[in-house]
């Protein structure tokens, strides 16, 4: 290879290297600022581009805590972790035993019930919302979790279970077989062999269960009327609707704080992530 | 013999008791509402008053006399023609760099792929609307080289592009897929291109592009069906205005489902959605047969 060559292919590097970062300080930029401004003035947030606030204002946190009438954001936040964490146990566990059900034995109507899962997986959620209501509303379910609990105990989102199904296929039949002759059961083998193994499709799925459910917006507005029982994204939305007298900082220091779990979660478990949608190819 | 078949048939029965919880989930949670939807959308229930059929003329109705109808429709198909594509494109063009072997791309990676962790959240929805403001930020930023601000949400002609952004914004699961891709290419097709003078950009119409074809069917297929069914975007920040210029499928859904309660109607037009979608999902799958490039002869 001569220098010249060389020297171009850095030159190509340095220029995707620079492109790459303005690119991301573009993309980070938006969260950066929604940060900054949650310390701003109310009438700075709207005046400046810059990160740094001309008077730094230290009581919206404090203030926007407080929530809105008889309910603080200590209400919505007890209310979203009730709510997201059944969901992701539930969905673990469902999703794993479905998967390894389908993963490693052989029953009738195997080959149907696959396609059925593959096909809800592409089945618009918008053709079963309004039944599913009206059924939740016969059980006496509105205004309760139920609607997302229940759901997550019977494996309803097929990603997780086409995610633990890849993932157990990647793992050697041959364990389990001498898993066999040391006497195992079925359930003794998933849980005492496979179990440890899965342990990143686990945490995957876990993370994805756990952050979606907590940004979830839509079910929780159509299940959930009273504002005693309102997560976090309700509660934020509401804030939205007091218009004029909003306090932006405010708001803004609500926002941060309602996606400061996802985004800890996100950095310390990236690969995770990458991994799970590189195994399943979803979602986004 | 005997004994054999009986111990495969003990090993049938645990297989079905793994996957009871999903058999179970799935009558209850998706077909039972499949099926009945299909009835409600015939029916004129309300919540109500007791439900009576009414034949066709929820279909009926909606395809002569709502405006809304219409309206969303068009704005919808707007929305994905112009969503999907421009985050499909980013998405491939920022793997493609991603993938010339840097050192920080785990980085760049963990960086791009954060707006797509977040994205469906109400806060970032709160941060967009307070971006696009009239006086916001990027109305600032654009003022320091002296453009004219831009009434990003209150233009009827570039408030859904506005909301397609934050679409376009989370390019990162479709990044991660189309860069996994890129890495299975073999790199011997390129050296060997390069020795037959193949240009870069002839070696990106020749390789790269054909090489990526079923990630590319899967990533539109999938991005597609969720772009129709966009909402809490819309919702949150536009609230469908301004002049129902942002007022998608998914929004006229739930105001007639949800708001004014008119479960029949509602689940008439969810149909039509679904088979919206459906349609437009096999005419992917089938062209692909002509587009979409297997080593294995595929069958997707």
């Amino acid at each position: 290879m001569s220098i010249g060559k060389k020297n171009k292919k850095m030159i190509v590097r340095i220029i995707a290297f620079v492109f790459l970062s303005l690119l991301g300080i573009f993309m980070t930029y938006p969260l950066l600022w929604l940060i900054s401004s949650s310390f701003k003035e109310n009438n700075e947030i709207f005046k400046s581009l810059s990160l740094i606030p001309q008077k730094i204002v230290m009581n919206s946190y404090s203030e926007g805590w407080k929530g809105i009438g008889q309910f603080g954001y200590s209400t919505f936040f007890g209310n979203t972790f009730k709510l997201v964490i059944p969901i992701t146990f539930f969905t673990v566990i469902s999703s794993t035993m479905v998967g390894y059900g389908f993963a490693r034995f052989t029953f009738p109507f195997k080959k149907f019930f696959f396609s059925v899962m593959l096909a809800g997986l592409m089945l618009p959620s918008s053709v079963i919302i309004i039944p599913r209501y009206l059924l939740f509303n016969r059980f006496g379910w509105l205004d309760s979790y139920l609607p997302f609990i229940v759901p997550a105990m019977f494996a309803t989102n097929a990603f997780f279970i086409f995610m633990m199904v890849q993932f157990f296929r990647g793992i050697p039949k041959e364990l389990d077989e001498a898993g066999i002759i040391d006497g195992c059961n079925s359930l003794q083998i998933l849980t005492r062999i496979l179990l440890p193994l899965c342990k990143p499709a686990i945490f995957s799925a876990m993370l994805f269960q756990f952050i979606w459910a907590w940004s979830d917006f839509f079910s929780p507005l159509i299940y959930i009327n009273s504002v005693k029982k309102y997560p976090l994204s309700l509660a934020l939305r509401m804030m939205l609707d007091l218009g004029e007298q909003a306090q932006w900082n405010q708001i803004m220091a609500m926002s941060v704080l309602s996606i400061v779990p996802p985004v800890i979660l996100f950095f310390t478990a990236q690969k995770y992530f990458v991994e799970g949608i590189s195994t399943s190819g979803l979602k986004g | 013999m005997k004994q054999k078949y009986k111990k495969r048939r003990m090993k049938d029965y645990v297989g079905l008791l793994y996957i009871s919880p999903f058999i179970i989930g799935f009558l209850i949670f998706q077909l039972y509402p499949f099926i009945s939807s299909i009835i409600y959308s015939f029916t004129d229930f309300t919540m109500i008053k007791k439900p009576d059929f009414v034949g066709f003329s929820n279909y009926i109705n909606m395809f002569t006399k709502d405006r809304d109808f219409w309206n969303s429709v068009k704005v919808t198909f707007k929305y994905v023609l112009m969503a999907v594509p421009m985050k499909l494109i980013f998405a491939l063009f920022i793997a493609m760099v991603l993938n010339m072997k840097l050192k920080s791309i785990n980085f760049f990676r963990t960086i791009y792929y954060l707006p797509s962790i977040l994205g469906g959240s109400v806060a970032v929805a709160v941060m967009w609307r307070f971006l696009f403001m009239y006086d916001g930020l990027v109305n600032n930023f654009l003022g320091v080289f002296n453009i004219p601000p831009v009434s990003w949400l209150g233009n009827p002609d570039i408030s859904l592009y506005t909301i397609g952004l934050l679409a376009v914004w989370q390019f990162g699961s479709s990044m991660v897929l189309f860069l996994a891709g890129l890495k299975q290419i073999p790199e011997n097709l390129y050296e060997a291109s390069a020795i037959d003078g193949a240009s870069k950009v002839k070696q990106f119409f020749v390789i790269t592009l054909p090489m990526l074809t079923p990630i590319i069917l899967f990533n539109m297929v999938m991005q597609t069906i969720s772009a129709f069914q966009e909402f809490t975007g819309a919702f949150v920040i536009t609230n469908g205005g301004p002049m129902k210029s942002t007022y998608l499928y998914g929004m006229m859904l739930y105001d007639n489902a949800f708001v004014h309660f008119k479960m029949g109607y509602a689940s008439a037009q969810s149909w039509i959605l679904f088979f919206i979608i459906v349609t437009i999902t096999a005419i992917l799958l089938k062209s692909s047969k002509r587009w979409a490039y297997y080593e294995d002869g595929g069958d997707f």
